[in-house]
């Protein structure tokens, strides 16, 4: 670990080079590596000792197990881990198996290049504007029972269906599948344009492979590696989500991560300490939830081995386009009537039951809102802007230094750079928001942005690291052989071909920080709201209009930052066919 | 030290001198200078910015609590900021994250709007330093005597440390045109729920609502209401609250969803309640209904109703941090919101319609023509239909209710 951290922040022979040539990028992987361990140490040693009974302002500093029991009696608890392992589990495997199931299937269509478009708006909406519109639509008194009630189905009243909230979690999972589908499928579609799959293919193909076999056996097991990290950081969010599971998930009992934030909120403060060791539970949970599905790579990896080189032929892949297109139509469906049900909300001045359409429209609720929402708005622009500047500077410089310096930084570095992803959020930002406050960064803008930066960095690196190390180093080392600086290549060759990967991370930095709901709470501390703490606290409330208008609002802002992402390479690339995507 | 240097450099000597006594506990200030001591906290108040820590899920309310933050920047230079919180639990948890880490100055929120066991907590803890009330101009116009809940929050006394903001009493609403003649004995809403199931639900405790919902039910039932005005105590609470339990576990598997979920707050009550999913939803403020009515969000037809024997009532409270960066903006915001003016518009239905904590009988001429130009809500009981209300239980018993109702029906 030691040998590991000084070789990525620059003790290898390679660096020392760099540093005789004053190279300031040397430094930048130990900055990235403070930047984040140490909030993350500094917040699980907040969260584990209170686990273990040591809170010196409730007047507890004696080591005991006592929160520990406390735990393990509060009633509910394992029925909210069951629940809380089948929709992390779960939902994590629904949406690797489209997204497996779509880039098989339909790798070879010509519209499969324009199904990012689609997606970027549903990978762009944050979770707790999609859940906000998924509840509307889906709920017994929901946009889709209005559409066919009374005349199709009898209902005058609203059906007592048990939908939304259900103890199975059922409405969490459709949640979390279409938001993290969309993520593994960009995720997928990066990863594969980096194997350049073409060649293999063809020549797969004219060996008489269907086009689903040959994708499956040649370019899958390729792929895969490259969206290993994602689909943990996929696991690992799906078994600690907080703000979609209090809209959409079960309450008696809810997942563990509700739980654990009720007992942190209770006004009894002495129940923090069971609160620290069901977040400790929860940080147990996610760690053997990964481990297990690793141990299942493993072992389907091996059992898969004979399958794929049988040598059978066929795979034309009717079967799996039908399978993967049937789901992504209705998942499409879905999030489209989610959205289209906010903007109809908000500007429905009366919707009762069972109008299938507003019955009164007004745009009064967008005036009288609008200017309550300019602050939240505003803090949320400069928040993730902010986050996600540093953020690409940092991955930048890291993975610029990597490729000077020719090292390639061992896995367990890299499993540190992910740790906040790996982490559930609730497992460290108690200690966190304690470090915060005692240093007086809480309530500012300097805590917020570096708490988001914690989620945004990953996720930037995640989206960039590929494209960047899958880049033909010859094109650097032909500008050098003309005579061009190490920096001249960055700025000169490297960025402007990296010029859509950077801007697509840049554009998911974005949204993972307008998402971003329990960093903002515990950082912000009230003082700075975003537009996701206003729709999670107005989510709780009779008003559907006020909550659509700022959900809608939510969702509109990282919705533009795609736009932008996608806008600038298409115009810039233009007369380049090499370079579009 | 430097805290009070930077100030110091602020502001006027005097004004400093006068709000550091103002501020020292035991110092009484006598009648001749209070209206000095008021200048002094308006004086250190101008500039300053408040932040209101209030719950943010009605947007009437939060447009209220904008009114009363623009005028009070227009007189008093102040700037408030409201704060919008989905539990108040939550700002308790941070005060005290701030008291964990030593910051015992120059906290994140001056002025909370609080009541019950969260009050309790923060009493028990120390969060809430020197009585204020007290010196509050418009404190004097509070009528508590005729609404002693003012003085005393869920049976513990505020001993000043909150300024009573409103008064709440629980009242069930429900739409006419589907049930004319709603049920107003628990027996009879067992009765009403067995006949039409999955009409009736109430929030998941420990939201606000819910927790009342099951206090009003015990009251409602208990042969011996006046036992839960002590605390808890040796006794074991399950044993003394059976009637509830038996009367719930008959009760839940007729409720909405079959009792398998719970909505999560009262406002959704009155959403599932225009959907037409329940039959009868609950609600702390009488005038809820017309307010709903007002705007769009339940239809003309909804009425107000209240059960037999009386309903559990109570008030809310604004509570300033021992730790406050703010604390005579704070002082001057509250007053201000006592002030006649912003009472009579808060229990205006078309606004809010939260009713008022003052003697309106009491009030001068000009400041009763605020409440005078109120008009009635179409859903609104009289005060004589409202009866006297309840008290609330001592708080010992919310948590040991809440406790026990997760045992049963939280897993």
């Amino acid at each position: 670990m030691a040998q590991a951290l000084r070789r990525l922040a620059g003790g290898g022979p390679a660096a020392a080079a760099d540093r005789r040539s004053g190279s300031w990028i040397a430094l930048i992987p130990s900055l990235t590596l403070i930047c984040f361990l140490s909030p993350i140490v500094v917040g699980l040693t907040g969260t584990v000792l209170p686990a273990f009974g040591v809170m010196p302002a409730l007047g507890a500093d004696t080591p005991t197990l006592a929160p520990w029991s406390d735990l393990f009696a509060a009633p509910g608890l394992w029925q909210a881990l069951l629940v809380t392992l089948w929709s992390g589990i779960g939902s994590a495997l629904i949406s690797l198996a489209i997204t497996v199931a779509i880039l098989a299937a339909w790798h070879d269509r010509v519209w499969f290049r324009r199904l990012r478009r689609v997606l970027s708006p549903l990978l762009a909406t944050p979770h707790a504007g999609l859940a906000i519109g998924l509840a509307f639509v889906l709920a017994p008194a929901g946009w889709l029972v209005r559409l066919v009630s009374p005349w199709a189905t009898g209902w005058d009243r609203p059906p007592d269906l048990l939908i939304v909230n259900d103890p199975y979690a059922i409405a969490l999972v459709v949640g979390l599948v279409l938001k993290e589908t969309p993520f593994l499928l960009l995720m997928g579609f990066a990863a594969v344009q980096h194997v350049r799959p073409g060649p293999a293919l063809q020549v797969a193909r004219s060996a008489g492979y269907g086009p689903v076999a040959a994708w499956v056996r040649i370019v899958f097991p390729r792929v895969y590696p490259l969206i290993r990290l994602p689909i943990y950081a996929v696991l690992a969010f799906s078994l600690s989500v907080v703000d979609m599971s209090l809209i959409l998930g079960p309450s008696t009992p809810p997942t563990l991560a509700v739980m654990v934030l009720r007992w942190f909120n209770d006004p009894d403060l002495t129940m923090r300490l069971m609160a620290s060791a069901g977040a400790c539970l929860q940080i147990i949970v996610v760690a053997g939830a990964i481990g297990g599905w690793r141990l299942s790579e493993i072992a389907i990896a091996r059992l898969a081995r004979p399958v794929l080189s049988d040598g059978r032929r066929g795979g034309g892949g009717g079967v799996a386009r039908f399978g993967s297109a049937l789901p992504a139509i209705i998942a499409l469906a879905l999030a489209g009537l989610a959205l289209a049900s906010l903007v109809l909300w908000s500007v429905a001045d009366r919707w009762r039951y069972p109008a299938a359409l507003p019955t009164a429209w007004a745009l009064d609720t967008w005036t009288r809102a609008l200017p309550g929402l300019a602050r939240p708005a505003w803090t949320t622009l400069v928040t993730g802007l902010a986050a996600t500047a540093i953020a690409l500077v940092l991955v930048i410089g890291c993975l610029e230094y990597e490729r000077r310096a020719g090292v390639r930084p061992n896995n367990r570095v890299l499993w540190l750079l992910y740790t906040p992803l790996l982490v559930p959020q609730i497992g460290f930002l108690f200690g966190v928001q304690t470090a915060l406050v005692a240093t007086r960064l809480d309530g500012g803008w300097i805590g917020l942005i570096w708490s988001h930066l914690l989620f945004v960095l990953p996720y930037v690196f995640l989206a960039l690291a590929d494209p960047w190390r899958a880049l033909d180093d010859r094109y650097a080392r032909s500008a050098a052989c003309l005579g061009a600086s190490p920096n001249t290549v960055l700025f000169r060759v490297i960025l402007p071909m990296l010029l859509r990967p950077v801007l697509v991370a840049a554009a998911i930095g974005f949204s993972v920080s307008v998402a971003q709901y329990l960093p903002t709470v515990f950082a912000g501390a009230g003082r700075l709201t975003t537009l996701t703490t206003e729709a999670v606290g107005l989510s709780g409330g009779a008003d559907r209009r006020v909550l659509a208008v700022t959900a809608f609002t939510q969702t509109a802002l990282p919705l533009l930052g795609f736009a932008v992402a996608l806008a600038i390479p298409a115009i810039r690339f233009r007369h380049r066919q090499g370079l579009k995507a | 030290m430097l805290l009070a240097l930077i100030r110091a450099c602020r502001l006027p000597a005097l004004s400093l001198i006068l709000s550091f006594i103002a501020s020292l506990p035991g110092t009484a200030a006598n009648a001749t200078n209070a209206g000095d001591d008021w200048q002094a906290v308006m004086a250190a108040a101008r500039g300053q910015t408040v932040y209101f820590n209030g719950w943010g899920g009605s947007e009437q309310i939060n447009a209220y609590v904008d009114w009363a933050a623009a005028e009070v920047e227009e007189r008093y230079g102040i700037r408030v900021v409201h704060v919008r919180i989905g539990d108040i639990a939550e700002v308790v948890a941070r005060i005290l994250a701030e008291k964990i880490a030593g910051r015992d100055s120059g906290g994140t929120v001056d002025l909370l709007w609080i009541n019950g066991e969260n009050f309790a907590a923060m009493k028990t803890h120390a969060l809430l330093g020197v009585p204020f009330t007290e010196s509050l101009p418009n404190f004097a116009l509070v009528d508590t005597v005729g609404l002693p809940a003012t003085l005393v929050d869920f049976t513990v006394p505020t001993d000043g440390l909150e300024a009573p903001w409103g008064m709440a009493q629980l009242v069930f609403i429900h739409d006419t045109a589907v049930l004319p003649t709603p049920p107003t004995t628990m027996q009879a809403l067992l009765a009403h729920v067995e006949a039409n199931p999955g009409r009736f639900t109430y929030p998941l405790p420990p939201a606000f609502h819910g927790t009342t919902f099951l206090k009003q039910a015990l009251l409602s039932l208990t042969p011996t209401p006046e036992r839960f005005q002590e605390p808890v105590g040796d006794a074991d609470p399950v044993v003394e609250t059976a009637v509830l339990w038996e009367y719930l576990d008959r009760l839940h598997p007729h409720l909405w969803r079959g009792g398998e979920t719970f909505p999560p707050d009262g406002p959704t009550l009155i959403r599932l309640l225009d959907d037409g999913e329940i039959d009868v939803a609950l609600s702390f403020n009488p005038q809820e209904a017309s307010a709903a009515i007002e705007n769009g969000l339940l239809p003309e037809t909804a009425r107000t109703f209240i059960l037999d024997g009386g309903t559990l009532g109570n008030a809310h409270f604004l509570a300033i941090p021992y730790n406050a960066s703010a604390r005579e903006g704070a002082l001057v915001f509250t007053n201000f919101l006592l002030s006649p003016e912003a009472q009579a518009r808060k229990a205006d239905h078309r606004i809010w319609g939260d009713p008022s904590v003052l003697d309106v009988a009491g009030l001068s001429a000009s400041d009763r023509d605020f409440f005078h130009a109120l008009p009635p809500g179409p859903a609104t009981l009289s005060s004589e239909a409202l009866g006297t209300p309840l008290p609330e239980p001592h708080p010992s018993w919310t948590s040991a209710l809440e406790a026990e109702w997760l045992r049963r029906y939280g897993g």
